[in-house]
């Protein structure tokens, strides 16, 4: 596949996926042509038509048009089911996904484009993998942020003037822990941090409270030597 | 300090514009803000920033002043960042700018990354943009990682390796060895993108393909494991198992079975299981056969299961999917000339497609229509392609009308049919009509010796109902100019001849001159055409007016024409009945464009002119073969005798063989020799082959023959090029083998030619 357009019914640009290297000018001026083309086609034509030398192949999903451009040894008729993959994909991702969807978060399509294509080829032929690898990601982002923030908490948290609010971090850890798909460094410098937390002199923590967590959690077993 | 609104903020904000310049306005001012907070290098928003530049740059806007911080973004730990950074690079970036190559460090340690969602980023950022310094550099740390057991980094390893070799196709041996046990993957992930990687690496490389041809078995195991393999919900497309996986398999052992006898026979039995097993209620299924359709074409595969390849496409014909057809034409397009039977089978759906809505299926159903015309099926075909021409959009006029002729000039059953067709395209489509029609109708009217008066009085009729159609304008005032007295004469036998006087045609052919339809070339095509029939009619002081009218014509061409035509009138009259006599038959070979060059009789042309004396004719006119290539005939070379005479090479039970000569330009020690087959007998020659063998020092080169059908009483000939190379200039001699079938009994006879007229070989 040589590049990706996604447009509305207007002729406005959602989302472009680029395989070869091109000029932002050309990239505009194919875009264009391209757009006015699709746009003109009726709709009891076929989803193919040759423009230049490439081999076009769009589908029309609600109010928005999905077109590659393909090369002359791809099969056009894969490339539909491929592009029914991508919107299968958005769909589950945003549930019953609509234009809104991809315009308030165009970078969230690309994130499944990019886990799903790459370099113009299919790299996932698994629905499931696919939206696993973007929910990991998601949670990735979140958590490592989170984590982020935590840590920085738990700095904060050493010095008693800057504990403000209670035990805000420990509450926040024990959530971190038990999450499912949290990832497993992530628990650790959790329980890290909750140990660091446990050998402060004005710590407030049940040691039961801490024991009975880590002994619920199996990954966090051994952990719990640590600990005590 | 006011954190900078969010990108759906913004988003929302920007989709409140009621104007084109609303938006600018609020874009512009966003803009700034952007500007300023990247000079502050503020770290905390940066992400946000640029987030938002992407969703400007998107409604196309410059965005180039947020290439750096993409980098930036990148080089940050946070994955957030490094998401929206590889996003903007491969969004902002290209390899056109040398500031790309600042990401190169950024990947290379992302590609060793811990977590691997960022090596996935890393990798999918390289495959998808990375220039071939890059690729260079980080080839390595890709190939190491297409060797990880981690099947999420290992299947973008492989795409990234594919783009790296397309950028830098050297590196492809060093991904050699880590392909060793890609196929023994489980994963399909990593199983689709290794075939595609395979597929990529024996494209490039003759010794790959060798090298990766002991793949077949396993290929074919994996596929039949996953047509046999009961349903498996990972990988369930409308019933059917990893299509695109299939597909891609498909793909790559036809690349593999392509010119190599064992492996096609190896991948026969599956190939034959697809084709019979998938499942065609549904896109999906159709998407496989049709791939192995294109597999079972390529590869060397038995002639049943072409045949069952060409049904499946019979079939996808009469499907109510237009995308379906679609692909089946364009097959169908591909494999007309090797399986040209086969596909003969379903001409009249094809002929059916002609009628379709859809313009690119139209345009196939076209292009195959003209491939499977043939002797037999020529009146019926021509009939609907007629009708196709008439009816169809004016994009594919040109490209009809110029398949209608070459199938007439290669089928006509009759002359008059030939004719008729002509005439009805240049009614029909007069104005589509290629420019390199008119000279070549020309010269197939002019060797039509017979149809003269009846194409001559045709083509008049349909200058009167119509003058707007230049090629038709242009190739009827030649006839009329060339054929003149038989229009007025009345020798039409194919038709009631019509009445028309002298006076009448030369109204026509000057309402030519002054119309403002005509073109320049028109007009000097009417302009010789009057000035032809000075020889033709008697009302020659008509003609001598017109053209010393256009003596002083705005158009220098039209000017030209007329001074030299007067000055024929004046200075040498005694020449222009012999210049402007019938043109002789012309012979079809290759042409050399415009050119100035005459010939005829041994005299030239007034242009070329030497005003002292006219040269003095030497040879008689029937010995003579010159042609005109006039260009005020608006012709183009055909063929330039250089005064060598035709000879009969081979003349018994009612075969002959004639040989015409020519000299090839630039190699004079090159004879190109034509040979007219003709037969005088009542029953056709079929099966009719010509075989000629020189002597050692001569080289011969026969080129194909026009048929291999002499058809009876003398209806036609059969051409052939011969080339002879004859450098040492010895006398030329040739052993001819003619084979043919006669009245249903095989005929052989060998004979020696030895006549050659010496100015064939000096």
């Amino acid at each position: 596949m040589q590049f990706m357009l996604l447009f509305s019914r207007q002729g406005k640009l959602r989302l472009q996926k680029w395989y070869v290297p091109l000029s932002d000018k050309e990239k505009k001026k194919i875009t264009r042509e391209l757009v006015q083309t699709v746009l003109a086609r009726k709709p009891k034509m076929c989803s193919f038509l040759e423009w230049r030398d490439l081999k076009i192949v769009y589908k029309r999903y609600a109010s928005l048009y999905f077109c590659c451009a393909i090369e002359d040894q791809d099969n056009e008729l894969i490339t539909l089911e491929i592009i029914h993959r991508y919107v299968e994909l958005l769909d589950k991702y945003f549930g019953s996904v609509c234009e809104l969807d991809i315009i308030f978060n165009f970078e969230k399509a690309y994130f499944i484009l990019d886990e799903f294509l790459l370099g113009g080829e299919a790299q996932e032929t698994s629905k499931k993998n696919v939206l696993k690898a973007i929910e990991q990601a998601d949670l990735l982002q979140e958590n490592i942020d989170f984590q982020m923030r935590l840590f920085a908490g738990c700095q904060r948290s050493r010095d008693p003037t800057q504990r403000a609010g209670g035990n805000w971090p420990d509450i926040n850890m024990v959530f971190i822990i038990s999450l499912p798909h949290t990832p497993s460094s992530a628990s650790y410098s959790a329980v890290c941090s909750l140990y660091r937390l446990q050998t402060q002199p004005s710590s407030a923590h049940n040691p039961t409270q801490m024991m009975f967590l880590c002994i619920c959690v199996p990954q966090l077993c051994l952990s719990f030597l640590l600990l005590f | 300090l006011v954190p900078p609104p969010r990108l759906r903020e913004l988003i929302r904000t920007i989709r409140t514009a009621r104007t084109q310049a609303e938006e600018r306005e609020m874009i512009q001012k966003e803009c700034a803000a952007i500007r300023s907070s990247f000079r502050e290098e503020d770290n905390t928003y940066r992400c946000r920033n640029v987030a938002k530049l992407l969703y400007m740059h998107m409604l196309g806007y410059p965005a180039h002043f947020g290439q750096l911080e993409c980098l930036k973004l990148i080089a940050s730990q946070k994955f957030t960042d490094k998401r929206i950074g590889y996003l903007g690079a491969m969004l902002l970036l290209d390899e056109r700018q040398d500031v790309h190559l600042l990401m190169t460090n950024c990947i290379k340690n992302d590609l060793n990354h811990s977590t691997q969602y960022v090596q996935g980023l890393a990798l999918c950022t390289l495959g998808c943009m990375g220039s071939s310094e890059m690729c260079r550099d980080l080839a390595g740390e890709v190939e190491k990682l297409l060797k990880t057991s981690n099947s999420y980094l290992r299947k973008k390893a492989a795409l990234c390796a594919v783009h790296v070799i397309r950028k830098v196709p050297e590196l492809m041996e060093m991904f050699l060895p880590a392909t060793k046990n890609l196929l023994s993957e489980k994963n399909h992930g990593v199983l689709h993108t290794s075939v595609v990687l395979l597929t990529e690496m024996c494209e490039r490389s003759p010794d790959m393909l060798s090298h990766f041809r002991k793949l077949v078995p396993q290929l074919v195991r994996i596929l039949k494991n996953l047509i046999m393999s009961g349903y498996s919900p990972e990988h369930d497309v409308s019933g059917i198992s990893d299509p695109f996986l299939q597909v891609r398999i498909l793909r790559l052992l036809r690349i593999l079975g392509r010119s190599d006898d064992d492996s096609s026979e190896a991948m026969n039995d599956i190939l034959a299981q697809v084709a019979t097993n998938t499942e065609t209620s549904k896109n999906v299924g159709n998407a496989i056969l049709y791939e192995t359709v294109l597999t079972i074409m390529d590869i060397k595969s038995e002639s049943g299961l072409r045949v069952l390849a060409i049904n499946i496409l019979g079939r996808f014909l009469l499907n109510n999917d237009k995308n379906i057809r679609y692909v089946a034409l364009t097959s169908l397009l591909k494999t007309v000339q090797t399986d040209h039977n086969a596909v003969q089978r379903h001409r009249s759906t094809i002929v059916d497609c002609l009628k379709d809505l859809d313009v690119s299926i139209k345009r196939r159903a076209m292009e195959l229509s003209f491939a499977l015309v043939n002797g037999n099926n020529i009146r019926g075909m021509m009939k609907e392609l007629l009708y196709f021409l008439d009816s169809c959009d004016p994009e594919f006029k040109a490209d009809c009308a110029s398949g209608v002729f070459l199938a007439a000039e290669k089928y006509a059953p009759s002359k008059r049919w030939h004719i008729d067709t002509i005439m009805r395209v240049l009614t029909t489509a007069g104005s589509y009509v290629r420019d390199d029609s008119v000279p070549n109708l020309i010269q197939l009217i002019t060797n039509s010796v017979e149809m003269h008066a009846y194409t001559v009085q045709r083509l008049y009729k349909a200058l009167l109902d119509d003058i707007s159609q230049q090629p038709l304008v242009q190739v009827s005032s030649w006839c009329i100019g060339e054929y003149g007295d038989l229009l007025v004469s009345g020798q039409c036998e194919e038709e009631e001849p019509i009445q028309v006087t002298e006076d009448e045609v030369l109204d026509v052919l000057e309402g030519l001159l002054v119309s403002n339809l005509s073109t320049p070339v028109t007009r000097g095509y009417a302009l010789t055409a009057i000035m032809k029939l000075s020889t033709r009619f008697s009302s020659v002081n008509r003609i001598k007016k017109v053209v010393s009218i256009y003596g002083s014509s705005i158009d220098v061409e039209l000017q030209q024409r007329a001074v030299e035509y007067n000055a024929l009138f004046k200075k040498y009259d005694h020449m222009r009945p012999a210049l402007l006599e019938r043109m002789p038959i012309m012979e079809k070979t290759a042409t050399n464009g415009p050119t100035e060059i005459v010939q005829t009789n041994g005299e030239t042309e007034p242009s070329v002119l030497d005003t002292k004396h006219p040269p003095p004719v030497t040879q008689p006119a029937n010995q003579v073969r010159g042609v005109i290539i006039s260009k005020y005939a608006g012709l183009h070379l055909c063929n330039l005798y250089i005064g060598i005479p035709p000879m009969t090479a081979y003349n018994k039970n009612g075969l002959k063989i004639e040989f015409t000569f020519e000299r090839a330009n630039p190699n004079p020690n090159i004879a190109v020799i034509t040979i007219h087959a003709s037969n005088s007998t009542e029953a056709d020659m079929t099966d009719f082959v010509f075989q000629a063998a020189v002597p050692k020092t001569f080289q011969l080169q026969l080129l194909s023959p026009s048929s291999n059908v002499v058809p009876a009483l003398n209806q036609g000939t059969v051409t052939q090029v011969i080339r002879v190379l004859n450098p040492q200039k010895q006398q030329l001699r040739m052993r001819i083998k003619l084979t043919y079938t006669h009245k249903g009994s095989p005929v052989q006879d060998l004979a020696e030619v030895n006549n050659f007229p010496p100015q064939s070989w000096q």
